[in-house]
């Protein structure tokens, strides 16, 4: 596999959220609008980035047993790290990501990449499979976020294009579930033909 | 009364998975069959009413004191991670049929956000040591709730002719969704 591929796998074919169905609770719980998934999303890449890169440079001196709580170890400072920063520098943002941020230690794609792909790559292949597996994810939330947005509120990016409500149970809890079902049904009937 | 209150939010008004997103990946993968759903449940409780007490205890007694309550995320996964690794354990040498029964979910818990959801929203919401008991153990029972009702629909949804596009996840997620609606006919209630 090159590079390139490396890189745009978490796009398309094996995007964390579509097609791997991986980091659900944040998928559902922050994509109210666009703009929160994304910032979610972006939270997320620079965790993966990080815990990616440092694993990739230390795997070979950490003994097999300790694994696991050594890259969980990685994970959390990373995560402390941009809890930390979105506090200071984007507290509306950080507000409304609220719980989410401290969770995304126990993401399933961060520890997953660290464990099944960083820890056996070399640095520049880690990087980027993290860069690419993260923006992938930042997509996905992203897309659920406006669909949600455009479809409960009739808004895009806090702008609103039709007068009055839109569908509101998109907003609430039980609409994120069924969006993300039909979107990935939707991925689906693509690949497949 | 404070209690009840506490207990019908958790379990019902604001259920932890279908109205908070918490412990969603376990509330997909692990709900295709009832008995399944029941034993993880059942290690859910137990792991997390225990880690909501040690994290607690930790908080107050250690963090707070040092003033370094910027590393309670650190803290807390290793806590719990350590904390699953002992239940393990345990279990193991004391009962062998809860082991059998509980055991291959227990690692599944370390990567729940559920348990690391529920310790830090017992120190959000500012809870005393009684009532984050009361509170977590309320999240378990909803947690099981949704778990067991979705792994009996999923069951009966085996023996239906379901769309060849919205088989598998998709549907599932639909399916949640419909059931978010019809828990969200508790909201006011307390």
């Amino acid at each position: 596999m090159n590079q390139l591929q490396n890189f745009s796998k978490g796009f398309f074919r094996e995007n964390p959220l579509f097609v791997l169905v991986l980091g659900l609770c944040p998928a559902l719980a922050t994509t109210t609008s666009a703009i929160n998934g994304l910032g979610m999303g972006i939270a997320t890449t620079f965790v993966l980035l990080g815990s990616n890169t440092v694993v990739s440079l230390i795997s070979k001196f950490i003994p097999d047993k300790v694994r696991i709580p050594s890259f969980i170890v990685i994970i959390a400072s990373f995560v402390t790290i941009v809890d930390l920063l979105m506090n200071a520098f984007v507290p509306e943002l950080y507000e409304k990501l609220g719980i989410f941020i401290p969770l995304i230690v126990v993401n399933c794609i961060v520890l997953g990449r660290a464990e099944a792909f960083a820890s056996k790559n070399k640095l520049a292949t880690a990087v980027l499979d993290g860069l690419g597996m993260g923006l992938g994810f930042t997509m996905a939330l992203g897309i659920l976020g406006a669909f949600r947005e455009i479809a409960g509120s009739g808004a895009i990016f806090n702008y609103k294009f039709i007068n009055g409500d839109g569908i509101l149970v998109f907003v609430l809890a039980p609409g994120a579930f069924i969006a993300l079902g039909y979107l990935i049904a939707f991925i689906n009937r693509i690949r497949n033909t | 009364m404070e209690y009840i209150i506490i207990i019908i939010s958790a379990v019902l008004v604001n259920n932890i998975v279908l109205a908070q997103f918490l412990g969603v990946c376990p509330f997909m993968g692990v709900s295709n069959k009832v008995s399944t759903a029941v034993g993880m449940s059942g290690a859910v409780t137990f792991v997390m009413v225990l880690a909501a007490i040690v994290t607690y205890l930790i908080y107050t007694f250690i963090l707070q004191k040092l003033g370094i309550v910027f590393m309670q995320t650190i803290t807390y996964i290793l806590i719990i991670a350590s904390l699953v690794q002992m239940v393990e354990i345990i279990l193991k040498k004391i009962s062998q049929p809860l082991y059998q029964a509980l055991g291959i979910f227990l690692p599944l818990i370390t990567t729940n956000c559920a348990v690391l959801g529920v310790a830090i929203l017992v120190i959000k919401k500012e809870y005393n040591l009684l009532e984050g008991v009361v509170y977590s153990a309320a999240t378990a029972i909803g947690f099981g709730l949704a778990l067991i009702i979705l792994a009996g629909i999923r069951e009966q949804l085996e023996l239906l002719d379901v769309p060849k596009g919205v088989k598998g996840a998709p549907i599932s997620l639909i399916v949640a969704g419909i059931l978010a609606l019809a828990f969200m006919g508790f909201t006011g209630i307390v």
